[in-house]
């Protein structure tokens, strides 16, 4: 892959997150009304004293003033303090990645893989019984809201069934360590995964299985059999990969609408993690906190563009080279 | 011309009465209508004919290609055994060791993400599977030389070849496995005049040096009269003319091969390329086939017996025959 | 009394395109999973228009009384119902059927609305005017939806217009794309070409030249846009951010939530909703799939 190519789509990426940093700030000077009002709310507070807290959050000065103060401390990542337990934002977040960055993680790998099995075994069998089954479980799935999955599956394993642990990432009266630890928290985190996963296979297995119905239409697969090749390598080496290049750019877009899902899972589940933070943050409005996490969200979903953009670059040597 | 073929002993290939019928949502589509060809070691066999007479199914039909759920019955015995009725690894075995077919270079006729080298040392690979790397890599280079290309093309994209590039590609791939028949399927339609002479002149270079049989599928009669030495004429799913090239071309003996040799085509006139035949009106459409000779409804000589006749190949000179009542063959009374 | 006239350029182009139209829609009539989902539609369309008839609106206001207790499970209060302020279910299902497919098919004629005319006016004018319209539809396109629906609705304030609003402002980037793409294969063509020289003017060429050929994408694109608005909105309405005096199916799922109907397995509670967003989501999806089938002739050849 030339250089040229991956550093145009790097510059590209940094472009569109000094954008996503400019319109951030912006976009919260918008919202009206007090921040020091709200969050004292019932309190009475002396001139001096609101000028003092107006001067300790960071929002006296020019709105001039406030965007470069406001640049700085992104830039040297002090974004602020939480409204509600005045922790610094950065603390917060990154207290509360790792429960979002293993969820989000691990259901994006399975509902990447599993739904493009799925896809490849519906349009391998196209118009039998299989393909119906498969494109019928698929479309429901991804007809649900994702979290209202969760909500089912909640009340029928967790609280009806009892197979499963009810919220949170522990079981709160154990003190287990090391392994068993990571056992108890892989059961937690069984069922928001298993949410997560099954509301997003669905659009892969979709979207790999028309890929594919098309590729088979294509001309250099004649050839490969021609060559002598068992239609199942003619399949794996030939069509699967060039119907993957559409599902590559489905997992960048995919990847803002899952961790949008994240959000309302976290929730049903208690899953402390960031999407639990930003529901949380939204009752107030805790403004620092959502400020930090939108930021947050946007960098992730470019820093996903970007390396789907770089994978289909190497997958397809048509957009890399002239 | 080609060399003199070894006619001695059986056929390379030997068709008899092969039968393509595609499924379709409106019945079945008749594409190959009862087809027989014999073909020796080292021939030339010419096919000619517009688009929809069924000479790519044809192509397809030899090999077993055509997409599933297509009936095909008939014979296709190459060297004695019936390709139709091999098990599938048999087949697999055959295909392009023993035959082999060269498509038109379309854009999308290679895998568009996968090297050309890459693709060509598949097929060395797939029927000589101990062969280490860089026996496959000089192999790949020595059958780009032999097509004309530099032996480092090898390494480039197909969409980043010219039309005539991937053509040549195309012929590399074909001999790849040292085949005795070649199929080349409208190897030189798509591609500009300077460069349809560059191609053909390479086909009979390779045919005359390794000895290959070749059916040469186009619808240009004119360049088969130069490069083949026995031509067949397709319409509407049957052969109504086949001989010796050179009588076929200069004295035809069915009016629509005198309608197709008499087109005086200029190579790459696009006007010729649509209507090569210069007749008034379109082939037929195969679910409504006429009844009798399916040329009829368009031929100038047409006569009463002709609407209703059941055509075959009546012989028409030395090794010739020719689909037609008015062949003094025919016995049929004009 | 008179002869025959020659019908107008207009009346032809017209009764050409009802031709094109029934056709069409004889093309539909064959495509089973597409008449399902517009069976589908029709019901829940019925259904949301007839509800001052079919269901009693003041029953959206908490009762709890004898007659109506709370939490009741549709054997003793029917048919769907009483939630944890004794307000039926069955009520405030068909009351909630009218804001999510009202928000949902809203927010996606505007989002279609910005994004065709972003999507035309890139494509057709080209230059710098496409590469900015361009780069912007790419900013968009990355900022993570939900977030910036949730800052905007905590700006704009929760009520259905501005819901709409937010949905629609977060769409319009993806059928602007595909849009603007069509429009520039529709510019290779020559017709754009000859009309220009017969002095047709840029608003003629793109009323009349390049909107009935992209009017097929823009249909089948706006049928499978409208699920994703409608779950949108019921994510938003989870979230809280959604009007709080009308009822929405995703507002019923959050004051479940919120009311704990999952640990009290009251299913009467959640479960409708939700087969309602289903149902209504599944349809406008196979709608889609079929339209895109019957317009694009592309499609129509390989189910043969």
């Amino acid at each position: 892959m030339s250089a040229r190519f991956v550093s145009a789509k790097v510059l590209g990426s940094l472009a569109t997150l000094a954008f996503v940093v400019c319109f951030n700030f912006f976009l919260f000077r918008i919202v009206e009304g007090d921040p020091v009002a709200n969050l004292f709310r019932g309190r009475n507070l002396s001139q001096s004293q609101r000028a003092e807290l107006t001067k300790q959050f960071g929002l006296d000065g020019s709105t001039g003033t406030q965007f470069v103060r406001y640049l700085q401390q992104t830039a040297s990542l002090n974004l602020g303090r939480s409204y509600s337990n005045n922790q610094p934002v950065v603390d917060e977040i990154r207290r509360k990645a790792g429960p979002t960055i293993a969820l989000v993680g691990i259901s994006t790998l399975l509902s990447t893989i599993f739904g493009v099995l799925l896809g490849i075994a519906a349009a391998w069998r196209r118009r039998t019984k299989a393909d119906y089954s498969i494109t019928s479980f698929t479309m429901a799935t991804y007809s649900m809201p994702d979290f209202w999955l969760g909500m089912l599956l909640l009340t029928g394993f967790a609280v009806g069934l009892g197979w499963f642990p009810v919220g949170g990432i522990v079981d709160p009266n154990s003190d287990a360590t090391g392994l068993a630890k990571l056992a108890d928290q892989a059961k937690h985190m069984f069922l928001p995964a298993l949410t997560l996963t099954l509301a997003y296979l669905g659009e892969y297995a979709l979207v790999m299985r028309s890929s594919l119905v098309e590729t088979m239409r294509e001309d250099y697969l004649v050839l490969a059999r021609a060559k002598g090749l068992r239609d199942i390598l003619v399949r794996n080496r030939h069509a699967v990969p060039n119907a993957l290049l559409p599902v590559v750019t489905l997992s960048a877009i995919n990847f803002g609408f899952v961790l949008a899902g994240a959000i309302a899972v976290e929730a049903i589940f208690s899953w402390p993690g960031l999407g639990l933070a930003t529901f949380d943050a939204l009752q107030g409005p805790d403004l620092p906190m959502l400020q930090g996490l939108f930021l947050l969200f946007s960098a992730a979903v470019i820093a996903a563009n970007l390396v789907a953009d770089l994978l289909y670059g190497y997958l397809d040597p048509r957009v890399r080279t002239r | 011309m080609s060399a003199a073929p070894d006619r001695s002993g059986l056929p390379l290939l030997s068709v008899r009465d092969l039968h393509v019928t595609y499924p379709s949502r409106s019945g079945p589509v008749p594409a190959v209508r009862g087809v027989d060809i014999d073909l020796a070691v080292g021939e030339t066999l010419g096919l000619a004919g517009e688009s929809g007479c069924g000479k790519s199914t044809l192509a397809g039909a030899l090999l077993r290609l055509l997409p599933r759920g297509t009936e095909v019955s008939g014979q296709v015995l190459f060297d004695g055994e019936d390709v139709l009725t091999m098990r599938p690894g048999r087949l697999r075995a055959v295909r392009w060791t023993d035959m082999a077919i060269v498509f038109q270079g379309a854009l999308h006729t290679l895998n568009p993400v996968q090297r050309v080298g890459r693709q060509i040392g598949e097929a060395i690979r797939l029927h000589s599977p101990r062969t280490s790397g860089s026996a496959v890599s000089s192999r790949v280079g020595e059958l780009l030389e032999l097509v004309g290309l530099p032996a480092r093309r090898a390494r480039d994209y197909p969409h980043q070849l010219s039309g005539g590039q991937r053509q040549r590609v195309l012929i590399g791939l074909a001999l790849a496995c040292e085949p005795r028949l070649l199929i080349a399927d409208e190897p030189t339609t798509a591609l500009d005049v300077m460069v349809q002479a560059q191609v053909l002149r390479l086909l009979e270079d390779l045919q005359q040096r390794f000895g290959l049989a070749v059916v040469f599928i186009t619808h240009d009669l004119s360049t088969l009269a130069a490069v083949c030495r026995r031509i067949a004429v397709m319409y509407a799913g049957l052969i109504v003319e086949e001989g010796p090239s050179q009588a076929v071309f200069e004295a035809p003996a069915h009016p629509y091969t005198r309608a197709l040799a008499a087109a005086f085509p200029v190579i790459g006139d696009p006007a010729f390329r649509m209507n090569p035949s210069g007749v008034a009106g379109d082939p037929p459409d195969p679910r409504e086939l006429p009844s009798g000779c399916p040329f009829h409804p368009r031929c100038p000589a047409v006569v009463k017996p002709c609407s209703s006749i059941k055509v075959q190949l009546w012989p028409a000179g030395p090794e010739r025959g020719a689909a037609c009542v008015h062949v003094p063959g025919s016995g049929v009374p004009v | 009394m008179s002869s025959v006239a020659v019908p107008s350029a207009r009346r032809i182009t017209w009764s050409r395109r009802r031709r094109a139209v029934a056709q069409a829609w004889a093309e539909y009539r064959r495509h089973a999973p597409g008449m399902i989902g517009l069976a589908i539609l029709a019901a829940a369309v019925a259904m949301a228009l007839a509800a001052p008839l079919l269901a009693d609106p003041a029953g959206q206001h908490a009762v709890n009384t004898t007659a109506n207790p709370a939490w009741a499970n549709p054997s003793k209060f029917g048919p769907l119902g009483t939630d944890h302020l004794g307000r039926s279910i069955m009520t405030q299902f068909i009351w909630g059927a009218r804001i999510s497919l009202l928000v949902g098919l809203a927010a996606t004629v505007l989002a279609m609305l910005i994004g065709s005319v972003v999507g035309i006016a890139a494509g057709f004018f080209g230059g710098w005017f496409e590469a900015v319209l361009m780069r912007l539809t790419e900013w968009f396109l990355v900022i993570p939806f939900l977030p910036l629906a949730i800052v905007l609705a905590a700006i704009l304030g929760p009520s259905v217009e501005n819901i709409i609003l937010v949905i629609g402002i977060t769409s319009w980037p993806f059928p602007a794309r595909l849009i603007r793409a069509q429009v520039l294969t529709l510019k290779e063509r020559l017709y754009v070409d000859r009309s220009r020289a017969l002095g047709a003017s840029n608003w003629h060429l793109m009323t009349r030249h390049v909107l009935p050929n992209v009017s097929g994408l823009i249909i089948a694109n706006t049928t499978l846009t409208v699920p994703v608005a409608i779950l949108s909105e019921t994510t938003l309405s989870f979230l809280g951010l959604g009007d709080p005096s009308r009822a929405s199916w995703g507002k019923m799922l959050q004051e479940g939530f919120a009311a704990g109907a999952l640990t009290q397995q009251a299913w009467w509670y959640y479960a409708p909703p939700g087969v309602g967003i289903m149902l209504v989501v599944l349809a406008f999806t196979l709608c889609g799939q079929a339209l895109e089938e019957v317009l694009d002739p592309r499609l129509r050849d390989q189910r043969a």
